[in-house]
């Protein structure tokens, strides 16, 4: 499962795109141009990318309420998710999901989810439809270290081991469940420990480290497809930010110094410097990727505010489908 | 006409429109009568799943977001309130919230109502409680003919569809249905009597209670005209209203609780309507259950769940 460099370099974009995405959400959040709230998926930019990496444009993913790392990651277009985030019409929902609701069918991202723990269930029915239209398709579901204590995490594995469904269970453990420590909250020391309980492999990563989770993400992937059945991959990380940001800036109820110690340890450029070690870019190559991403977000920003808001009874659509 | 029973018309539909679209499949709490589809259909497309309805119930939503029509039955509707956050936050919304991007076509069939000393878990009418969900449709079948029709449409909808079989008809329920293909569509109310003195609205298993009724009251010289709105998401409210002014009475029978019952979103509809409200003779009756948990022993279950007798003496107070 060796990667190409152009794939290698895709996923330094894809991370340095979630970075600059996110980093811009929560500024135009606190300058009142986004309602709402926003979960910033700053920090664990590496999982979502080396987990899509290992899918193609047909398999499925299921997001959560920190979502907008998983939907880049796929292959959303960013003028659209903004615009969302913005509440605007031509944003992914037409300004009726916002932040934690970005879905686009279209790349196979079936929804960001804001109740903990409930996209397991839907992504386990997304593995089971492609059990049962017989291609080889595979199904993600992201959730984090809170979510594992959720019955839906224990139900959905269950199932999915039971039928053998091509799932891969993507548990990203930032150690914090809004401000409820995991050290406190799980019974395990390693939420991938649970998976012995449902007799599916279960394995732990360090999800700073982009390589290693597409390593893992990949062998998952391989054996979902070959009917073998799902897996519970745990990617050890640390959010940047606190679990949404808030009017006031309130106090994140985190020690300050696990946190700056995490920022110490940032996945992109540690990515970059490994992809020169290795040839695969010089500096140049990774300067003039930070440029372009950054010019990919404010032409997002720039779509968003130029883009019309809804119609007040707009809310009257959609309710049912044709 | 041939006469099949309310549990065989459910089949007929499942296996008429199974032929038809191989995307349609079963997720079940437990066989039951669905066995008699496995060997046409095969275990793949009548999945037993485990007890665990969050899980089964969520999956139904991910099949159909990946395009099957998938038919949810984890049997009694108050066994998958464990499922709760799946039907209300994510299968009512889910279509909505993502901006209409993709349909989610999904049979969610559920027993319910009281009547057989099952107490408060097994017992109950939630209905009105989804009727309040905005992103559901609604169907409560009281005929053989109606839950096959309906089955059919629900299953052909592109939306979240939930069907309450209750659990008396469903065991005894006899009546004439078609060997033809046909469907009833959702949205539309039946007159099942005609009548010019009184208007009764009855649900699921109080339309055979009021036809009952009506059947006595005959004798007496009172023409009731019973309609069965057999959809409460979306109300026909025209053919409700419709009656009401004909008649200038109304009874509305609901098995729920009386608070926030499909009796009084119905009072609602029809009083809020000018024509319909100037036409009343008297004010509109309800006769529901009290707003109790479904007791178990049979002499307090008779005294809480409505019946021919209480539906008597509802339409005897309108008629003053």
């Amino acid at each position: 499962m060796t990667l190409a460099p152009q794939q290698l370099l895709t996923m330094y974009r894809l991370m340095a795109t979630i970075r600059a995405f996110d980093n811009r959400a929560v500024e135009e959040f606190h300058a009142g141009n986004i309602p709402g709230v926003v979960h910033a998926y700053l920090g664990q930019e590496a999982i979502a990318v080396g987990v899509c990496t290992a899918l193609r444009r047909d398999d499925k993913i299921v997001s959560t309420h920190r979502g907008h790392g998983h939907t880049i990651a796929k292959g959303a277009d960013l003028k659209r998710m903004m615009a969302e985030l913005f509440g605007r019409s031509n944003g992914y929902c037409h300004g009726k999901g916002g932040s934690m609701h970005i879905a686009d069918f279209s790349v196979g991202m079936l929804g960001a989810n804001g109740i903990v723990g409930a996209g397991m269930p839907i992504a386990t029915g997304a593995a089971l439809a492609a059990k049962l239209a017989k291609g080889d398709g595979v199904a993600v579901a992201f959730f984090g270290d809170g979510a594992s204590n959720e019955g839906s995490f224990h139900s959905s594995l269950n199932l999915a081991s039971i039928w053998k469904l091509p799932a891969i269970f993507v548990c990203e453990n930032n150690h914090w469940a809004v401000a409820v420590p995991a050290s406190y909250a799980l019974s395990v020391a390693e939420v991938s420990a649970r998976a012995s309980a449902y007799n599916i492999p279960g394995v732990t990563v360090d999800g700073t480290d982009v390589l290693a989770v597409y390593e893992a993400a990949a062998q998952a992937v391989q054996r979902a497809r070959a009917g073998e059945g799902p897996t519970l991959l745990e990617c050890m990380t640390h959010r940047w930010r606190i679990h949404s940001e808030q009017r006031g800036n309130p106090t994140d109820p985190r020690p300050r110094e696990a946190v700056e110690a995490a920022q110490q340890n940032d996945p992109i450029p540690v990515f970059g410097a490994k992809l020169q070690e290795q040839g695969v870019a010089t500096a140049a190559t990774l300067t003039q990727i930070d440029r372009d991403v950054r010019e990919a977000i404010e032409a997002a920003v720039a779509f968003a505010k130029a883009s019309p808001l809804p119609q007040p009874e707009d809310a009257l659509q959609d309710v049912f489908a044709p | 006409m041939r006469e099949i029973t309310y549990t065989e018309a459910v089949l007929e539909a499942f296996r008429e429109e199974m032929r038809r679209d191989p995307t349609v499949f079963h997720l079940c709490g437990g066989l039951g009568a669905l066995a008699s589809l496995i060997p046409e259909f095969g275990e793949e497309r009548v999945r037993v799943c485990p007890i665990s309805e969050d899980a089964y119930v969520g999956a139904s939503i991910g099949a159909a977001g990946s395009g099957f029509r998938p038919i949810v039955s984890p049997g009694m509707m108050t066994f998958a309130f464990t499922a709760m956050d799946q039907i209300v936050n994510q299968m009512a919304k889910i279509h909505y919230m993502f901006g209409g991007q993709a349909p989610f076509p999904i049979v969610f069939r559920a027993s319910t109502g009281g009547g057989r000393s099952a107490a408060a878990q097994h017992s109950q009418s939630p209905h009105p409680m989804f009727m309040n969900l905005a992103g559901l449709k609604l169907v409560m079948p009281a005929t053989p003919y109606d839950a096959k029709g309906l089955m059919k449409s629900a299953i052909r909808d592109n939306n979240p569809v939930v069907v309450f079989e209750d659990q008396i008809l469903a065991a005894s329920a006899k009546g004439p249905v078609p060997e033809e293909d046909y469907t009833v569509p959702i949205g539309v109310a039946d007159v099942k009597r005609e009548g010019r003195d009184v208007t009764v609205i009855a649900i699921a298993k109080m339309v055979p209670e009021a036809l009952a009724a009506a059947e006595e009251l005959a004798s007496e010289g009172v023409a009731v005209e019973v309609v069965d709105p057999r959809t409460l998401v979306p109300m026909d409210k025209e053919t409700l209203r419709a009656s009401v002014r004909k008649t200038g009475r109304v009874v509305i029978v609901d098995e729920a609780c009386l608070t926030c019952s499909a009796a009084a979103e119905i009072m609602a509809l029809l009083t809020e309507d000018p024509a319909t409200f100037r036409a009343l003779r008297v004010p509109p009756k309800r006769v529901c259950a009290p707003d109790v948990p479904i007791p178990y022993s049979p002499i307090m279950e008779r005294f809480c769940l409505p019946d021919k007798t209480r539906i008597l003496a509802g339409i005897r107070e309108v008629l003053v």
